[in-house]
């Protein structure tokens, strides 16, 4: 029966020896190190695939006269919790987003969220932005914010960034 | 396992400590992203989509190096953390070559110290991570001057980890020393300083150290969980030397509901045991021999549990609960054959690709919590090899590679269909348009030709005035008229004929004299005029322009894509069918190292099972026997006080 507890003080033991990882070197650590090397190529492949059908896919469905594109932002510092945004566009629902919480959290770290990717005629238009959130102290809060924006022949790039819970900005990129 | 998890800890603490650095703190040295796509591309790796991460910035990148002045482009003012992003989301995304590659081009380039150092530190991590020591310190021997403040302790701890690697435990100790109290490092320093002195031959300085390791202060999971282990192994390592109760002391600091919970709750009844104390080890088996049955430690204290009853002569108790330990065993033993022909079926691939596992970023939580199955019965045993940790995580990025080729390849069918579509709305209107388009365009370039003409006359007049050139259609006709008169008066020798040449000249007199006096004011309108026909030629011009482009993109909307679409669904397809091969003999190895662990496993178990046989029969004839002696003592006893 004590030869159980040398079998649990090894195996606790063998925590002391210190080696990174990938030390091992039996038969299929070999072949699953090989096999690693090849995922990561098969990953590198499939990678440049993206790139390039990214780009054909953009020039498809949103050729540069017509293409617009609304990113949405949250103010360094900011950390006050948005639950949901709803874009319209001249009048028209173009998106609907509700966050979850790795999303707010990406936001908050600096990320820049597309939220809307779509065509419009060139010309003069009007954007309305709606937010529905809880501000830092757990109120509930919505504001709804209009902007006009003129399109052109070039894509049009638009940001959101939202520098508070009732602070809606909206700015060319 | 146990020593796999144990270890997982201190990787967790340099990347933990590493891992704040690349997507989240470093924008802030230079100010908050300013490019879209660069915040896309954090936006994705913040969520752990780390492939969509890598697609955006590779695209920006490559975008960046092609524009012909960099300063102008919104991504110049953060190219210095893209470039290291790349590496880190490769990195991440288990990319180990091409991480290294991006991080040696940044090291290689012309950039500052602080940035290089930066550079050679994630290298080293690199190496380290793929076991490469020896070029893991080269990349950090490369770090000098100036070092970054936010990676400066990361890169000493990192130095100490390779060093202990390399099995120059005396470094490590020196450098580690220096690390002790570094906030981002709380409890890994003071852990890794003890296990440092251990493997230096330190023994009591290393017992000191993980003392002080398992008292660290800390709200935070990962630094409990060192913590625990700390005391986990200073408990251990005080069990070697037989210092049982001192032992105890460590082992219950372990937290009841860490990593490390079964571990020390097992090694803490030991401890006891081996120092007799069985009604003490009593205490700590009883609570893990009723935790979940397919953790190792739960079955070595099921067994170790009546042994500790047998030693103090509750036999009977000890014979029940070897009872139960057999049956339980015996259902354990169903649940790895179960697990094993399940695996053999081919459903343990089915289910690691279930979608509930995509739910948590974390694997090993997301296979706790999987459904119970025969094929998920013993997951967790099996997360904890490295070698069945990356090719898990092989195998789901290689499924998750498949979906995507996929859903693209049924794409490039609803590319076609809008293309179609297209073609045949586009090519009879834009017959039309351009027949209408030709007339209106050869109008458009006489105006323009006609406005050139007139504009060259105003600059011919502003140097050498010619008034003629500003009369008026009236003024013109009427000069023409006086001169054909006066043509047709020539040789004519009469009186009349001179009267009449004198009222011709008088009359082109006047039309001279009107345009000579009113010339400035003639050329000022003409110029006038010439100035607004050039606007009206300028809306032209831009109409004709929309028109041009609007007419381009209805083409490109349709035409051009053959090639590229069909370039890109071949290479789709090979690298769907190159996944596929991938995944079979990815998905085969993590069958053969499951089914090699569970059968061992299996054997474990037997083996048990056969010790708690012997011990049951022993337990039930000493109980037997206990009963028969107490029964004759009772009937001697009986029969005396008869006498």
């Amino acid at each position: 029966m004590q030869k159980l507890f040398k079998t649990t003080v090894l195996s606790i033991l063998m925590c002391l020896s210190w080696a990174p990882h990938g030390s091992a070197q039996n038969p299929s650590s070999e072949e699953m190190r090989s096999l690693d090397e090849q995922v990561q190529e098969i990953k590198s492949d499939v990678l440049g695939i993206a790139a390039e059908l990214s780009r054909l896919e953009e020039r498809l469905l949103y050729p540069s006269n017509t293409h617009l594109a609304v990113f949405v932002s949250i103010a360094e510092g900011e950390k006050f919790r948005v639950d949901a945004m709803q874009i319209n566009i001249d009048g028209r629902l173009a998106t609907h987003y509700i966050y979850g919480f790795k999303e707010l959290e990406a936001l908050q770290n600096g990320g820049v969220q597309r939220i809307y990717a779509g065509n419009l005629a060139t010309g003069a238009h009007e954007i309305e932005v709606s937010v529905s959130g809880k501000t830092q102290g757990g109120n509930d809060f919505s504001r709804t914010e209009s902007f006009a924006f003129s399109k052109g022949i070039e894509p049009k790039l638009l940001g959101i960034t939202l520098a508070g819970p009732e602070t809606i900005e909206l700015g060319d990129w | 396992m146990r020593a796999s998890t144990l270890f997982g800890v201190i990787v967790f603490g340099l990347a933990a400590s590493s891992a704040a650095g690349p997507f989240s703190n470093d924008e802030s040295a230079e100010g908050t992203v300013r490019d879209l796509y660069f915040g896309e591309a954090i936006f994705y790796a913040h969520q752990g989509h780390f492939f969509e991460a890598l697609e955006r910035l590779d695209a920006e990148l490559g975008q960046h190096r092609a524009v012909d002045e960099p300063a102008l482009d919104s991504l110049y003012h953060n190219l210095r953390e893209a470039e290291f992003s790349v590496g880190d989301f490769e990195l991440n995304y288990r990319m180990h070559h091409r991480a290294g590659r991006a991080i040696t081009a940044v090291l290689e380039g012309a950039v500052d110290e602080a940035v290089r150092n930066d550079a050679a530190y994630r290298l080293a991590r690199i190496h380290f991570q793929k076991g490469q020591l020896e070029d893991a310190l080269h990349a950090l021997e490369r770090i000098q001057g100036r070092v970054p403040e936010q990676i400066r302790d990361d890169v000493e701890f990192l130095r100490a980890n390779v060093y202990m690697g390399l099995a120059r435990h005396a470094d490590a100790v020196a450098v580690l020393r220096r690390l002790q109290g570094a906030e981002s490092l709380n409890g890994f320093a003071e852990y890794n300083l003890g296990i440092a002195l251990l493997e230096d031959g330190r023994r009591q300085d290393a017992l000191e150290q993980l003392e002080r390791a398992g008292q660290v202060e800390s709200a935070d999971e990962p630094v409990l969980a060192i913590r625990d282990k700390s005391n986990l192994v200073l408990g251990t390592l005080l069990v070697e030397s037989e210092q049982f109760s001192e032992a105890q002391r460590f082992f219950d600091r372990v937290r009841l509901e860490g990593p490390f919970s079964n571990t020390a709750l097992l090694a803490s009844g030991w401890a006891a045991a081996t120092g007799e104390d069985f009604e003490r080890a009593v205490v700590p088996w009883s609570l893990l021999a009723e935790r979940d049955a397919t953790d190792a430690a739960v079955q070595e204290a099921r067994l170790a549990l009546p042994y500790a009853y047998g030693q103090l002569d509750v036999h009977g108790r000890a014979a029940l609960i070897y009872g139960t330990t057999l049956e339980s065993f015996g259902g354990e033993l169903q649940k790895l054959d179960a697990s094993i022909a399940s695996i053999r079926e081919g459903k343990f691939l089915t289910a690691l690709v279930r979608e509930e596992i995509k739910q948590d970023t974390d694997w090993v939580i997301r296979l706790r919590s999987l459904p119970e199955s025969p094929e998920t019965y013993y997951l967790m045993e099996l997360s904890a090899s490295h070698d069945f940790q990356t090719a898990l995580q092989n195998y789901l990025d290689l499924e998750d590679l498949r979906k995507k080729l996929a859903s693209w390849l049924v794409n490039f069918d609803a590319f076609d269909d809008m293309i179609g579509l297209r073609s045949e709305y586009y090519g009879p209107v834009l017959l039309d348009v351009d027949a209408e388009f030709r007339e209106l365009d050869s109008r458009m370039r006489l105006r323009l030709e006609q406005h050139r003409l007139l504009d060259e006359r105003l600059q011919h007049m502003l140097v050498a005035p010619q008034p003629e050139f500003l009369a008026t259609a009236d003024e013109r006709l009427t000069a023409e008229r006086l001169a054909e008169l006066a043509s047709r008066l020539e040789g004519v020798d009469t009186s009349e004929a001179e009267v009449l040449r004198q009222r011709i000249r008088r009359l082109q007199g006047l039309l001279t004299f009107a345009l000579r006096t009113e010339y400035h004011e003639r050329l000022g309108e003409f110029a006038r005029h010439l100035e607004e026909l050039a606007e009206a030629i300028q809306v032209l011009s831009t109409q004709y322009e929309a028109f041009v482009r609007t007419r381009q993109a209805a083409v490109h909307s349709y035409e051009g894509y053959e090639t590229p679409i069909s370039r890109l669904r071949r290479r789709v397809g090979n690298a769907l069918d190159e996944v596929n091969m991938l995944m079979a003999r990815q998905g085969h190895l993590l069958e053969i190292v499951a089914i090699d662990e569970l059968t061992a496993r299996r054997e474990r178990l037997e083996t048990y099972q056969d010790q708690a046989r012997y011990a049951l029969a022993d337990s039930y004839d000493r109980a037997t026997k206990a009963r028969v002696d107490s029964g004759t003592t009772a009937a001697t006893q009986a029969s005396g006080e008869g006498r």
